[in-house]
C-alpha cells in the first residue's frame, strides 16, 4: 500500500516494519518528528533522553541487551553523542541499532553546517543515504539487518530536505518478529572497552570495514542507471534528484551506502563514461574517496571561479543544493551548454523582513528587556530565548552550542573581565548540558549569574516534554524535577525563582546580585505562552487615550503592539495600539507603561463587564 | 472534472509554490495539494521548511505534481502557480514564478515586526501590483481572510484559496473536498465545505 510520508515518518515507519522497539533521542530540527511519529506506534518504547549523548547511551544498551533500537539526533546531536559512537563502533551490538544523523545543509534552523558522512568513516561505521521518503524507509530496514549481519552500527544520514519532504512509500503492514535473546551478554572482551580488549577490537573493525565495502560492490541500493555514455555522475543522498532533474541523459552510480564504497563498482562505472563527476551536497566526501582510488575525475577545462575550488571541483562546498545551483555550476564547468535563465526581471521595491521573533505573550520577553536596559553582557544558548538577540531587544552577546552559555560566561569572568556576565539559558538546554557547566561556576567559583528561564517546556524544537514537565514522550506522568533543588545542589546558595512576567521583581533582583559578588541563579518561571493551558488564558488588553506615543512600550518588541495612523496631537508620534487576535494579555507592557495608559487584565475585564452591563 | 485536459495544459506537471505566515494553515493546504495529486495518479512530491515558522516567520512549501518527480525544490522561474496567504509572502515568492504563471492572493496583511517597530514600510498596494503584474498578467485578489471572517471561522482562508484554486483549475470540487475531509477534524468540516465553496464560487462568478 502507498502512503505519503515524510522522510521523517518514513524513518519511523521502516524502524517499527524491522521489528525495533526501544528509540532514544533527543529534538533536533530537522530529525524531531522521527521520534514523535514512533512513539505512536503500538508494541515500541520510546524516550526523550536528557540529551543525544544519554539518548545514544540507551538505545546502545537496549542493541546490547538483544532488542533492535533507534537513536535519532540533528547533526550537532551527533557532536555530543560522539563518545558513544565510537565506543560502540570499537564494540559491536547484539542486536541491530541504528543511529540517525539528520544533517542540516543552508542551516534552516542551526548554529553551524556539518556533514556527519564524516563521522560515519571517522569511527568506522556504514553509512547509508537516503534521497527521498521510499528509501528512507527502506534504507532504516536495511540498516538494522546490515547491523546485524556485520555486527556494527548503522549512521543512517538524513537530510533537511529529505526528512520535510513528502512523497509516495510503500509499506507493509507487518512488522517483523525478532527471536528474543537469550541472557545479557557476559562478553567482557568485546563490550568492556579497557585498553587491552580495545586494542584487540581495533583491528576488528578495520577489518569490518573492508568486509562492508566488498558486499557494497552487491548490496542492491548501490546501483547504477546507464543511460547515455557521454556523462557519468556518482551521487548519493537528496543530490540524486538534482542529478536526475539537471541532466536527464547521463548514467548514474546511484551510491544508497556512501560509506564505505564499492571501488570496483566505481572504478567500473567510471571506465564506462567519457567523463565522471561526483555530485554531492556539502563535503567532496565520495570525490576525495573516488580520488583516491586513482580515478580521474572530470577537470573542467577553466578553472571554476570559487573560493573554494581547491576543496571541491565543481558544485559548491557550503549550503543546500537546488537544481538551479546545480545547473548554474555545471554550465560554469563545461558541462552544459545553457545556464540558469538569467532573470529578466527581478523585484525592484524593498521587502521588510519577516524575522522570526519572540511570540505576543512569550514568558522570555520580560528579562531581555531588562537585560537590555542594564545593558549586561550576556552570554546566550539556543532555544526561543536565542530571538533575545532581535532588535529591539537585541540583548544576546554570544550563542554557540547548547549548553555553552554558562561556561562562556565562566569563561569571561575568570578572564577578569571587566562587565558582569549573564548567562542565559532555557529549561531543556540546561537538563542537556547546562548542569555540568553550572557545577563548574560554583565549584571554581566564579560571579556569573546564571537566568534559567523555565517554560516548562522545549519550546524552539515544537513543544516536546522534558524532565520539568511532568510527562513523558509516550504522555506518561512521570517526576517534575525541580530545578530550584539541582541549583542548590550543583552548589549554588543563591537562587530565587520568580514568575517571568514580573519585570520589575527580575529588575530589583538583578540589580542587587550585581552589586554583590559571587555567582547567582535566577529561574524565571511561565509556561510558554502557545501551550494549550496558556492559550486558555489569553486576554487581550487595551491602550487608552493616555498614551501619547512615548515609545517605551515598543521596546519590549512584541508583535502585538503595533504603531497606530493616530498620532499624538502634542508631540505628533504614533500611538500604541494592540491588535486584539495576538495579545495573550501578559502585561509585560503594561507594566511598562510610564503612564498606565495600558489596561492591566483585571481592569480590562471591569472595562469589558461595565460595556456590557 | 477532466484530468487529461489537466494533463494537456501542464504536460510536464504542476509546481505549486504556497506561502503564508505561520499559523495561516499553508501546511494544511500543501497536505491537501498533495493528496490531492496522489489522488488525481501523479507522482508527488511536497517539501516545508517549517523551521521557525511557529515564531513569526514565514512558511513556504512546494508541492509538485508529474509523470516522475525528482527534485523536492524548485528555483527561480519554476513555478506554475503560487498561493500566497499574504500580501508581502507573495511578493517574496513572486521570483519564483514561471513566466505567465498563475498566482492567487489572499487580499490580507499581517504586518511583521520590522515594520511595527518602524524600521522599515510595508509596500503600498498599488505596488504590489504592479511587481506582480511585471512577472505574470494571471493575478488572481481572492477575499480568503474577508470571506473566512464572515462564515465566522477566520482560519479558514486557506480553505477559501484552495476553492478558488479548484475553480481556477477546472478540477472536480467534490474530490477536493473530499481530501480536506481527510485532512481536518469533524467538527470543523462545516466551516471549511462553506469556506471552500464560497471561494470556490468566487472565481466562477
Ligand atoms: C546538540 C543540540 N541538540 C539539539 C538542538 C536543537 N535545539 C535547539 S533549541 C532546543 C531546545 C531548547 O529548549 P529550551 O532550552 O527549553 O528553550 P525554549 O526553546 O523552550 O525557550 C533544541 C533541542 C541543538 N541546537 N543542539
Ligand atoms: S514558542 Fe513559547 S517560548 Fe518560544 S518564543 Fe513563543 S512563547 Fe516564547
Ligand atoms: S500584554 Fe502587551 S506584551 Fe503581552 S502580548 Fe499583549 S501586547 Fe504583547
Amino acid at each position: 500500500m502507498k502512503r505519503i510520508l515524510s522522510g521523517n515518518e518514513a524513518v519511523a515507519r521502516g524502524a517499527w516494519e524491522a521489528g525495533c522497539s526501544i528509540a532514544s533521542g533527543y529534538p533536533g530540527t530537522p530529525s524531531t518528528e522521527i521520534m514523535e511519529t514512533f512513539a505512536r506506534y503500538p508494541n515500541v518504547y520510546a524516550e526523550w533522553a536528557t540529551n543525544e549523548k544519554v539518548g545514544l547511551d540507551v538505545a546502545i544498551g537496549a542493541a546490547y541487551a538483544g532488542k533492535r533500537a533507534i537513536s535519532t539526533m540533528k547533526h550537532v546531536g551527533l557532536n555530543v553523542a560522539a563518545d558513544a559512537l565510537f565506543y560502540v563502533a570499537m564494540t559491536g551490538v547484539e542486536a541491530g541499532l541504528v543511529i540517525v544523523s539528520a544533517d542540516d545543509p543552508s542551516m534552516h534552523s542551526s548554529q553551524n553546517e556539518q556533514d556527519n558522512r564524516q563521522f560515519a568513516k571517522f569511527s568506522r561505521i556504514p553509512c547509508l543515504d537516503p534521497a527521498d521518503s521510499q528509501e528512507a524507509r527502506d534504507f532504516t530496514i536495511a540498516a538494522f539487518d546490515l547491523s546485524e549481519r556485520f555486527d556494527t552500527p548503522v549512521m543512517l544520514r538524513m537530510t533537511t530536505r529529505v526528512c520535510h519532504t513528502s512523497s509516495p512509500v510503500e509499506v507493509t503492514e507487518q512488522q517483523q518478529q525478532i527471536p528474543e535473546k537469550g541472557k545479557y551478554p557476559r562478553n567482557p572482551a568485546k563490550y568492556v572497552m579497557i585498553p587491552v580488549n580495545a586494542r584487540r577490537r581495533h583491528p576488528v573493525i578495520e577489518a569490518r570495514v573492508s568486509e562492508l565495502s566488498r558486499f557494497a560492490e552487491n548490496f542492491p541500493y548501490n546501483r547504477i542507471e546507464y543511460r547515455s555514455k557521454n556523462l557519468g555522475i556518482i551521487t548519493g543522498g537528496v543530490a540524486y534528484q538534482y542529478a536526475r532533474e539537471v541532466f536527464p541523459d547521463a548514467s548514474i552510480l546511484k551510491l544508497g551506502m556512501v560509506y564505505p564504497l564499492p571501488a570496483d563498482m566505481i572504478r567500473k562505472f567510471s571506465e564506462s563514461v567519457e567523463r565522471v563527476i561526483v555530485l554531492e551536497e556539502l563535503d567532496p566526501f565520495i570525490e576525495d574517496q573516488v580520488r583516491l582510488m586513482g580515478i580521474d575525475l572530470y577537470k573542467p577545462a577553466n578553472p571554476i571561479n570559487s573560493d573554494f575550488s581547491h576543496t571541491k571541483s565543481i558544485f559548491p562546498i557550503t549550503g543546500e543544493l537546488n537544481p538551479a545551483i546545480v545547473r548554474h555550476a555545471a554550465y560554469q564547468a563545461g558541462l552544459l551548454n545553457v545556464d540558469i535563465k538569467q532573470e529578466p526581471t527581478n523585484l525592484t521595491i524593498p521587502l521588510p523582513a519577516r524575522p522570526p521573533t519572540l511570540c505576543p505573550g512569550c514568558p522570555h520577553r520580560s528579562s531581555f528587556y531588562v537585560l537590555s536596559k542594564l545593558k549586561v553582557s550576556v552570554n546566550g544558548d539556543i532555544g526561543c530565548y536565542t530571538l533575545g538577540i532581535t532588535p529591539p531587544l537585541s540583548t544576546i552577546d554570544t550563542c554557540g552550542c547548547m549548553g555553552a552559555s554558562i561556561g562562556v560566561a565562566h569563561g569571561a569572568a575568570v578572564a577578569g573581565d571587566q562587565e558582569r556576565h549573564v548567562a542565559v539559558i532555557g529549561d531543556s538546554t540546561f537538563f542537556h548540558t547546562g548542569i555540568p557547566a553550572l557545577i563548574n561556576v560554583a565549584y571554581n567559583r566564579s560571579n556569573v549569574i546564571t537566568i534559567i528561564m523555565d517554560n516548562r517546556v522545549t519550546g524552539m524544537t515544537g513543544h516536546q516534554d522534558n524532565p520539568g514537565t511532568g510527562f513523558t514522550l509516550q504522555n506518561q506522568a512521570t517526576m517534575e524535577l525541580e530545578i530550584e533543588k539541582l541549583v542548590l545542589a550543583c552548589g549554588i546558595e543563591k537562587v530565587l525563582t520568580v514568575e517571568a512576567y514580573q519585570v520589575d521583581v527580575i529588575e530589583k533582583t538583578l540589580k542587587q546580585w550585581m552589586k554583590e559578588d559571587g555567582p547567582a541563579v535566577l529561574i524565571t518561571r511561565e509556561e510558554c505562552a502557545l501551550l494549550p493551558s496558556a492559550r486558555k488564558r489569553y486576554l487581550a488588553l487595551q491602550v487608552t487615550d493616555q498614551c501619547n506615543g512615548c515609545t517605551v512600550c515598543f521596546r519590549i518588541g512584541c508583535p502585538a503592539i503595533l504603531k497606530s495612523e493616530e498620532l499624538d496631537p502634542k508631540y505628533h508620534r504614533p500611538l500604541a495600539i494592540i491588535d486584539q487576535e495576538l495579545c495573550t494579555g501578559c502585561e509585560i507592557c503594561a507594566q511598562v507603561c510610564p503612564r498606565d495608559a495600558i489596561l492591566f487584565r483585571d481592569q480590562v475585564s471591569a472595562l469589558r463587564k461595565s460595556e456590557e452591563g | 472534472m477532466d484530468i487529461k485536459r489537466l494533463k494537456n495544459n501542464y504536460p510536464n506537471g504542476i509546481n505549486f509554490l504556497l506561502t503564508g505566515v505561520g499559523g495561516q494553515g499553508t501546511i494544511l493546504a500543501s497536505n491537501v495539494l498533495a493528496d490531492l495529486g496522489m489522488d488525481l495518479g501523479f507522482d508527488v512530491k511536497k517539501a516545508e521548511i517549517h523551521g521557525m515558522s511557529q515564531r513569526g516567520g514565514n512558511v513556504i512549501s512546494y508541492i509538485r505534481w508529474g509523470e516522475h518527480v525528482y527534485s523536492p525544490i524548485i528555483t527561480k522561474g519554476e513555478a506554475d502557480i503560487i498561493l500566497a496567504f499574504e500580501k508581502l509572502e507573495a511578493l517574496r515568492s513572486i521570483e519564483q514564478i514561471n513566466p505567465g504563471g498563475l498566482i492567487l492572493i489572499n487580499d490580507y496583511s499581517i504586518v511583521p515586526v520590522t515594520v511595527s517597530s518602524g524600521l522599515s514600510t510595508y509596500p503600498e498596494d498599488e505596488n504590489i501590483q504592479e511587481s506582480l503584474q511585471k512577472f505574470t498578467s494571471n493575478v488572481y485578489w481572492v477575499k480568503g481572510q474577508g470571506i473566512a471572517e464572515q462564515i465566522g471561522y477566520p482560519k479558514a482562508s486557506n480553505v477559501v484559496l484552495l476553492g478558488a484554486l479548484t475553480a481556477l483549475l477546472e478540477i472536480d470540487p467534490k474530490i477536493v473536498l473530499r481530501v480536506i475531509a481527510t485532512r481536518i477534524a469533524q467538527k470543523y468540516y462545516a466551516f471549511n465545505e462553506q469556506a471552500f465553496t464560497t471561494g470556490f464560487q468566487s472565481i466562477q462568478k
